[in-house]
């Protein structure tokens, strides 16, 4: 459970996110896993350099990286990313706004009933 | 107001919701069970669902997708696991691929839903659990992902965190 980061892993979300690319390379990674050679497409410069940000965010905890076959697949790290907590909140937030559409077919139904 | 509680639990993984409708359970078990009546509240509005797929008897298996404004369409599937109309229902909601079936190696959240009459009003409460940190984030990116305005929210969301 991540309720807080240390100074030095603070330090290196920072560092880590204090880049365009790697900013976008986070949001790719949050929306679905990619690998790196899959990322490296999609930025006009060389393997190597988009290899060398996937570790900077690897080293900040910001994603993980594994080998599958001849690939290495980059995901998002959903624990450091957000923290437990801030998941449920927006897991709950999703459940409010399903009940109260629920309330809304309900009331729609009693209108169709008058 | 429709929902009265609302407790997560972080350490179990668990969010449950309790909700009161003025209808009575029948009619708010059909909201479950009417694919027609589930499509309009399973979704964000931004991201409607669509059920090609509703069985709703123990064992059996929906499979929907939402169409998000971006025209994207992610997919995913239920379970039912117990019914007991219109008191329960125990179902399994996992994430599904490209084809529409469930995709491997990523485990479903259980929902666990109770139906109590007060009356003329009905109280729903919902309990979701879930494996883990990164099944919940999947889960929760597919219920409310509106593209990039979510990972910025969540790289805000490291920023905050690294604040504390």
């Amino acid at each position: 459970m991540v309720v807080g980061l240390s100074e030095a892993e603070a330090d290196r979300v920072f560092q880590a996110l204090a880049d365009s690319t790697r900013r976008d390379i986070l949001a790719q990674t949050i929306e679905r896993e990619q690998s790196v050679s899959a990322l490296a497409r999609r930025y006009e410069m060389s393997f190597a350099a988009v290899q060398k940000h996937v570790a900077v965010l690897e080293r900040a905890a910001l994603i993980a990286k594994q080998r599958r076959g001849r690939e290495q697949i980059v995901r998002a790290n959903a624990p450091t990313v957000r923290g437990a907590a801030a998941l449920l909140d927006a897991y709950e937030q999703l459940w409010i706004q399903r009940a109260n559409q629920i309330a809304d077919v309900l009331a729609g139904e009693e209108g169709d009933r008058r | 107001m429709t929902v009265i509680d609302s407790t997560k639990d972080t350490d179990a993984l668990t969010l449950t919701l309790v909700a009161e409708f003025d209808a009575d359970a029948e009619r708010v078990w059909e909201v479950w069970e009417d694919p027609r009546k589930l499509e309009r509240w399973w979704g964000p509005p931004t991201f409607p669902a669509t059920f090609t797929r509703h069985e709703f008897v123990v064992g059996g298996q929906s499979r929907y997708f939402m169409t998000g404004p971006n025209g994207e369409t992610p997919r995913g599937w239920w379970r039912i696991d117990a019914l007991a109309q219109p008191r329960q229902i125990e179902f399994a909601n996992g994430l599904a691929g490209e084809d529409g079936e469930p995709a491997p190696g990523v485990e479903p959240a259980a929902g666990h839903v109770t139906f109590e009459a007060l009356g003329e009003r009905t109280r729903m409460t919902v309990q979701t659990r879930f494996v883990d940190a990164a099944q919940m984030q999947k889960m929760i990116d597919m219920g409310m992902q509106e593209g990039m305005g979510l990972a910025i929210g969540q790289i805000d969301a490291v920023l905050s965190l690294a604040a504390v």
